[in-house]
């Protein structure tokens, strides 16, 4: 299957400081929903990050590779890079409280990017940006394109910010925890929302979280990050069945719905990692083969 | 869940009614001071020496606010010392503001070697203590408008590049800004179209408050004799005039006091008021 994006040994650190992500590699394919799991501080959202062009300003890229559709961005000078990102791929954010800019109203920040990146007129975005409010199931269309962002509620902007996120049909998108900052509640939704959408749109979706249970439900293949490592990368089902990594095994261990459902996460001693390390990686060269 | 507000004009509440008024009545007194200033504020007549305020026994008619020792009417020095008061609020103030807001956005920002830039040039901006800056400043200039409105903004434009800054900083680290420069934004398009809109609230209320800063600066060198040429009435020397003679004649130094503190409240109170009234997450 051919992959739409695809990282290979990306290294990021802070400028002077730490390495943050050690080659780091890692595929989805078109159309297919790759989960990325890890826990807080592992490095998922900057993964996310460098893909879109987005590290923060302490932060640099010191080798490897980000293919997206076919072409190398880190090999783009920044205005044409910007551009491919723009026209190809979109992000779903962690909190759609600070997603949003608080002093314009919804309606120009949604078709702000159909003018910006599909070259369209103001009417005809406008028009888009209604399909796509109803398409979010979001009541009063019209209403909510007039409201401020503090208007809404939390479920409502992120159902905004997913509208948003597929307003010019990129072929990538990259959801970075789009439920935590949600109620319980409203997760379900989400979650059913991004799905439905992503089925429909065809789009390759990035998925990260540390929630297993919510990858089991809606990613094809995912990797596992541990400090700043994959450590692990497989199908779903292999995954769920074989877990090869210690922290892989700690995760599905600390996932109420697998084995016991009062699960905890079991901290796995750094030493144990670097020996399996190794033995993960023979493993998925012999499955691939 | 979202609520109605969003269509509702809120009523302007009382402060931005009470300082805005005072202010558009000031601006108003200030332009049409020739027409309607009882008499020549220049005028000396030592007859009518210290006359008290009309409501007092032995005032003058048509001194409603008295004289001072040279018998110059009170109230038109007062119009008159609005217009050099404001003049040097609009100009200072609106000059500070460019200066300082643009640089604190720039560093607050781009971050990197501009805001270090700018931030070293603040900091050893500030290091020099600010009123023997514009002492020695007009020193060096010659006392007049020019100078004190220079002296003002050389003094306070740290002040917002370091407030701006601040505010540019947090604001460019939420993720809307990702976004639009995720949607092919350049990163100068996204500062003016993003984060000025968020900063600005900001921005009014440290102008209007600067504007009551300049209001006491200018004031504060007339009193001591750096401002303009002393036969201008300004409302600083009214106050230093009417100090010696406060037992004698009490009303040439409290009228041009009240009017200075209510302006420079009026100022205050504006920028407190716009603020809430325009930034939307209070709205
Ligand atoms: N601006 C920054 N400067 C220095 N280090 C940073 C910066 N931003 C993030 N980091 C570091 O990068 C590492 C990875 O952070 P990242 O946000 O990718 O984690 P994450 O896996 O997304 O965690 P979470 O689940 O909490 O979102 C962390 O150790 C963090 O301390
Ligand atoms: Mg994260």
């Amino acid at each position: 299957m051919k992959s739409y994006l695809s990282i290979r040994n990306l290294n990021v650190r802070v400028k002077n400081g730490p390495v943050i992500l050690r080659s780091v590699s890692l595929d989805v394919a078109a159309g297919q929903v790759h989960g990325l799991v890890g826990e807080s501080g592992a490095g998922k959202s900057m993964i996310g990050k460098a893909v879109l062009g987005t590290l923060p300003r302490a932060l640099e890229v010191t080798g490897g590779e980000i293919w997206l559709d076919g072409t190398d961005l880190l090999t783009l000078p920044p205005a044409e890079r910007r551009r491919r990102i723009g026209a190809t791929a979109a992000l779903i954010p962690q909190d759609p409280l600070t997603a949003l800019n608080p002093s314009k109203r919804i309606g120009p920040q949604i078709t702000r990017r159909l003018v910006d990146i599909l070259g369209w007129t103001k009417a005809e975005a406008q028009a888009r940006a209604l399909e796509l409010l109803d398409e979010v199931h979001i009541p009063d269309p019209v209403r909510v394109m007039r409201s401020y962002p503090h208007e809404l509620s939390g479920g409502m902007r992120q159902r905004i910010l997913i509208a948003s996120a597929f307003a010019a049909e990129p072929k990538l998108i990259i959801a970075d925890e789009p439920t935590t900052a949600l109620d319980v509640t409203v997760q379900k939704q989400i979650l059913r929302l991004i799905n439905e959408m992503q089925t429909r749109h065809g789009t390759a979706l990035l998925f990260v979280t540390h929630d297993l249970g919510v990858v089991s439900k809606v990613c094809d293949t995912l990797s596992v990050l541990y400090a700043g490592k994959v450590v692990e990368d497989a199908r779903m089902h292999r995954f769920f069945m074989r877990p090869i990594h210690p922290y892989s095994r700690a995760l599905l261990a600390a996932t109420p719905t697998y084995t016991d459902p009062t699960g905890s996460l079991t901290p796995v001693p750094e030493t144990v990692i670097s020996a399996v390390e190794e033995e993960v990686r023979l493993h998925d060269v012999r499955a691939g083969q | 869940m979202r609520d109605a507000r969003g269509d509702v004009k809120r009523p302007i509440g009382l402060r931005l009614w009470l300082s805005g008024g005072w202010l558009t009545l000031l601006v108003l007194a200030a332009v049409s001071a020739p027409l309607i200033a009882p008499k020549d504020p220049l005028m000396q007549d030592l007859f009518l020496g210290r006359m008290p305020p009309f409501w007092m026994a032995g005032a003058e008619p048509g001194y409603l606010l008295g004289t001072d020792s040279l018998g110059r009417d009170v109230l038109s020095r007062i119009l008159y010392g609005a217009r050099l008061a404001l003049i040097v609020a609009l100009v200072a103030g609106t000059l500070t503001c460019i200066i300082g807001a643009t640089l604190g956005l720039m560093a607050g920002y781009y971050r990197g070697w501009t805001d270090r830039v700018i931030s070293r040039f603040v900091d050893i901006w500030m290091a020099f203590p600010p009123v023997l800056f514009a002492i020695l400043l007009i020193a060096v200039l010659g006392p007049g408008l020019m100078s004190i409105i220079i002296a003002i903004v050389v003094i306070d434009w740290t002040r917002f590049a370091r407030v701006i800054r601040a505010e540019a900083m947090s604001q460019g680290a939420m993720d809307y800004v990702a976004s639009a420069q995720v949607a092919g934004r350049t990163r100068f398009g996204t500062m003016l179209t993003e984060i000025l809109p968020n900063v600005l609230p900001t921005i009014v209320a440290l102008l209007t408050l600067e504007m009551g800063i300049a209001v006491i600066v200018e004031a504060i060198l007339s009193f001591v004799n750096l401002s303009i040429s002393t036969d201008s009435p300004t409302w600083g020397g009214m106050i230093a005039e009417g100090r010696t003679s406060v037992h004698q004649a009490w009303w040439v130094l409290v009228f041009p006091l009240i009017t200075l503190f209510l302006t420079v409240l009026s100022f205050s109170q504006l920028g407190e008021g716009l603020k809430d009234r325009f930034d939307p997450v209070l709205r």
